[in-house]
């Protein structure tokens, strides 16, 4: 009894660990494999045809973005980290909060704003004569999304700030540099790991995102891989598409991975508080003002402020008995899928800290990877192996008993679950990783020496020492899974409609009214894990 | 009440400790102390039974804890050893009170006898007032203190304590040491510390062992280990002196620069064998202490001051001999000599510390 139970605890984590390697690396197999044998007819319709246009779009969006986010988040974050201006102290956590706007919200609410029929071309014209504002053009995109993922960069670049403490900006003055030359020759230097990882961040979700650019018609990979899905209902062209969209994901991870291990620059050093903040006068703190008062408000107050007016015109007549189902769903998928991706997270984490071992770090490295793959991507990867399970079952039926039965697993929300927690383990595997690192291995000892062990451990120790951690990581996976809008579209069972779902739906049709309903409930959730976070940093200074 | 029979200890091939062997009686506080990486951090969780021994014996109140004389070699765990253990980094648990850390341990008791333990404990340590505080807002000298409660409060037979001051700033390790001092020998503790602070050692230890590479040098009071240390190694790593040439005249005088020294010799030598082996010429290095030296302006031995350190109640002067050699000399801090001057000393040894060249 007591050998079972302690090979179950051995072997348990160490097996999770490896299950979920393998369960991410599902996908990219998949994927990789459509390229070792590609179809010449489809591979030659898309080099001609398809591929030009993705790759140019592509390194433009990404090149604009990149230096959009990087630009904003970096300034911003200096100037709320290090410099003190009127509103500092609000926009500093302000900042945050347009990451509870999915950029396909941001997208739509742009869009509606300065189309041709929108409230303020509208305005334009009839005063001053002057035409519809291109916002449906690659700079408009840039933009939107430079808007809704600068809060990666700003996010990262403030820690790293915050993290430099005073000693060092000091020891810069006593050498005769002054505060603004130290940022330039110090703090900036050293952020740059941070600023890096976020900077990664914000690029994977240019290279995933689907909504965004669907909404503006531009063509990318993931909307490239949707068409062939529905429209040319070829799965080899989708494929082979994702294998592309991979190769650029991987090299973008390798640039994550580089910044990580260099983000040993914060130095812990016991009472060396922030810096003391550079006092901005006249001009230049109206101008800090206004700049972080203008990003606050194009990035979240007028989204946010549009969305709640079209949704409360419409909420009389639209909000029936079919938004309890859209809601139920997703409350039913986001709850599933957190709870999942929790419960794994929590034995990878244990796995880590019972195998120490460079191939256990390495497991654990691969099993969350998938935050890097495009939601797309892991919707064809998952799909193709579970259709061909399906297709091998439905034979083997037919074989056995000669009747016809539909598919078993396709189409089902296990698929939605599966891919769910490949793309959405890391996001709950951060808190409770670095939670476990919080617990020594002394405290261990303390309570093993004090009598308690294995279980009791767990619960006197552990699990009240994890509550927070877990709950961040809960809220977290429940609010992306809630965003996430490519799986859902692509592996949901027939007329398994969503939020997420029904706000792509109906911005395709222009419909920005109905659209802003199911966008403001999704909002409004998003808005919980950001107060956490801002909650959090503030606990931590 | 603790007593190691020949431990060994290894990672892989390389030794960590090599036939350890010591005892504790019941209410005696040891010490093991030694620079790092000397093996003395090993022996501790060895003894508390956090590693397994390669070789030896342990016993705690008699009981064999860990042996490998039985086949397969015998290792009670952590919890069923009755020691407590007080960590370097005290190891509070941070989502506890201090009440609620200190009963951790308290698993037999009803709740009316764990109330009074904690309260006892806490009274003990001086922290009754911070019963319902948490461990972050406490000063470190506090929370050493509720490690130290936390430890004692289910009774262990021994408690362990590893580099526990090391965390404190030097007024507060000296103030708390003889603090905890206290409240052990109250107590009747059975104890164990370990560190590599001199001073922390002999204001707590009754009885101290000197470690390097993994082996014992010596294991003495602190009084025998200054004076009559055993070896070069602990001549050295306790208190401050210099080796100055000598040569064995007899059984009972070694002649050195500064004349000829009178004393047991054969006693103090640490070589094997001991000075009894030495042949009159014997070359020989004698330890001189800075207390040695006794400042004398009557002395026709003159040494010329070549550093001096003013430290309150005395200056530590560095003196060149005419002949070249250097001695320490530990001086009335109202004897303010400047540097070059020349001042009279003479010899204040009553026993004779030689060392084999």
């Amino acid at each position: 009894m007591i050998n079972a139970q302690k090979a179950l605890s051995r072997f348990g984590p160490r097996a999770t660990a490896i299950g979920l390697a393998l369960l991410t690396l599902i996908p990219v197999v998949v994927v990789a494999s459509a390229m070792l044998n590609p179809d010449q007819a489809i591979w030659d319709h898309l080099w001609r045809y398809v591929l030009p246009e993705l790759l140019v779009n592509t390194f433009w969006l990404a090149l604009g973005v990149g230096v959009g986010v990087t630009v904003l988040g970096t300034g911003l974050a200096w100037l709320t980290a290090a410099c003190e201006f009127p509103g500092r102290a609000f926009f500093a956590w302000a900042l945050l909060l347009p990451l509870a706007l999915p950029a396909y919200v941001t997208a739509f609410v742009w869009i509606g704003l300065l189309d041709f029929t929108g409230v303020l071309p509208t305005w334009l014209r009839a005063t001053w004569g002057i035409g519809a504002l291109p916002i449906r053009s690659r700079g408009g995109v840039i933009l939107v999304m430079v808007l809704a993922l600068y809060p990666y960069v700003y996010l990262t670049a403030s820690t790293a700030f915050q993290g430099q403490g005073r000693r060092l900006l000091e020891a810069a003055q006593t050498l005769g540099v002054s505060r603004w030359r130290a940022f330039f020759k110090i703090a900036l230097p050293m952020a740059r790991p941070g600023i890096v990882a976020g900077l990664s961040l914000a690029l994977m979700e240019t290279l995933a995102d689907f909504g965004t650019v669907a909404v503006f018609n531009y063509n990318t990979f993931t909307t490239a891989i949707y068409k062939a899905w529905f429209s040319m209902f070829s799965l080899p062209a989708a494929s082979q598409l994702a294998t592309i969209l991979v190769f650029f994901v991987l090299a973008l991870v390798t640039l994550e991975q580089l910044s990580r291990n260099r983000r040993s620059y914060a130095t812990s050093a016991r009472g060396s508080g922030g810096a003391q903040r550079i006092r901005l006068r006249g001009t230049a703190a109206t101008l800090a003002t206004l700049c972080a008062a203008l990003v606050f408000l194009l990035a979240f107050m007028v989204p946010m402020v549009q969305l709640l007016l079209w949704a409360s015109h419409i909420v009389a007549t639209d909000l029936d008995a079919r938004y309890l189902a859209f809601a139920g769903h997703s409350l039913l998928l986001a709850a599933l899928g957190a709870a999942l991706v929790v419960s794994l997270a929590l034995a990878l984490g244990y796995a880590q800290r019972l195998y120490p071992t460079p191939a256990m770090q390495l497991t654990a490295r691969l099993a969350t990877i998938g935050y890097a793959l495009p939601g797309a991507v892991l919707a064809v990867g998952f799909y193709v192996p579970v259709a061909a399970l399906d297709n091998l079952l439905i034979d083997a039926w037919r074989s056995w008993t000669g009747q016809e039965i539909g598919q078993i697993f396709g189409g089902t929300l296990a698929v939605m679950l599966l891919a769910y927690c490949a793309r959405f383990l890391a996001v709950g595997f951060g808190p409770v990783e670095s939670g476990l690192a919080r617990i020594t291995r002394t405290m261990d000892e303390a309570a093993q020496v004090l009598g308690s062990t294995g279980l009791k451990r767990l619960s006197r120790v552990h699990l009240p020492l994890l509550r927070a951690p877990l709950l961040a990581a809960a809220a977290l996976a429940f609010v992306d899974i809630l965003k996430e809008l490519p799986i859902t579209l692509m592996t949901r069972p027939l007329g398994w409609d969503t939020l997420a779902t029904r706000v792509f739906e109906m911005t395709a049709e222009s419909e920005w009214e109905r659209a802003a309903m199911p966008a403001v409930a999704i909002c409004l959730v998003g808005l919980l894990p950001i107060f956490l976070l801002v909650k959090h940093s503030d606990a931590r200074t | 009440m603790l007593a190691l029979n020949h431990v060994a200890q290894s990672y892989g091939a390389k030794p960590v400790l090599s036939d350890v062997s010591f005892a504790l009686a019941p209410g005696e506080i040891g010490c093991l102390l030694g620079p790092s990486g000397c093996g003395k951090t090993t022996a501790l969780r060895l003894i508390a039974g956090f590693e397994q021994l390669s070789a030896g014996e342990i016993r705690i109140g008699g009981e064999a804890v860990a042996t490998t004389s039985t086949a397969p070699a015998y290792q009670l765990s952590p919890e069923q050893r009755r020691v407590g253990l007080v960590f370097q980094d005290y190891a509070l648990f941070p989502h506890l009170s201090v009440e609620k850390n200190v009963a951790f341990g308290l698993h037999a008791l009803s709740a009316t006898e764990r109330r009074l333990r904690v309260a006892e404990m806490l009274a003990l340590v001086g922290l009754s007032h911070e019963a319902h505080a948490h461990p972050h807002q406490l000063s470190g000298g506090q929370q050493q203190r509720v490690a130290l409660a936390r430890a004692l409060a289910p009774k262990p037979r021994l408690l362990l304590l590893d580099e526990p001051f090391s965390n404190l700033d030097v007024e507060l390790r000296e103030k708390l040491s003889l603090e905890v001092r206290d409240i052990l020998k109250h107590e009747a503790i059975t104890a164990l510390l370990v560190t590599h602070d001199q001073h922390e050692a002999f204001a707590m230890a009754d009885i101290v062992g000197v470690m390097n590479h993994g082996v014992i040098q010596q294991w003495d009071t602190p009084y025998k280990l200054y004076h009559q240390p055993a070896n070069r190694f602990v001549a050295d790593f306790i208190g401050q002196g210099v080796l100055l040439p000598g040569v064995v005249i007899s059984t009972h005088q070694v002649e050195i620069e500064l004349g000829v020294l009178e004393g047991n010799v054969d006693g103090d030598c640490g070589e094997a064998g001991g000075c009894a082996q030495c042949e009159q010429g014997c070359p020989v290095d004698v330890l001189i202490r800075p207390d040695d030296i006794i400042h004398d302006d009557a002395s026709p031995l003159l040494a010329e001051v070549e550093r001096k350190a003013f430290r309150g109640a005395d200056f530590l002067y560095t003196l060149k001999l005419p002949g070249g050699g250097h001695v320490l000399a530990q001086v009335d801090s109202h004897h303010n000599h400047a540097i070059g001057e020349k001042i009279g000393i003479r010899l204040g040894i009553d026993h004779v510390v030689a060392f084999h060249k």
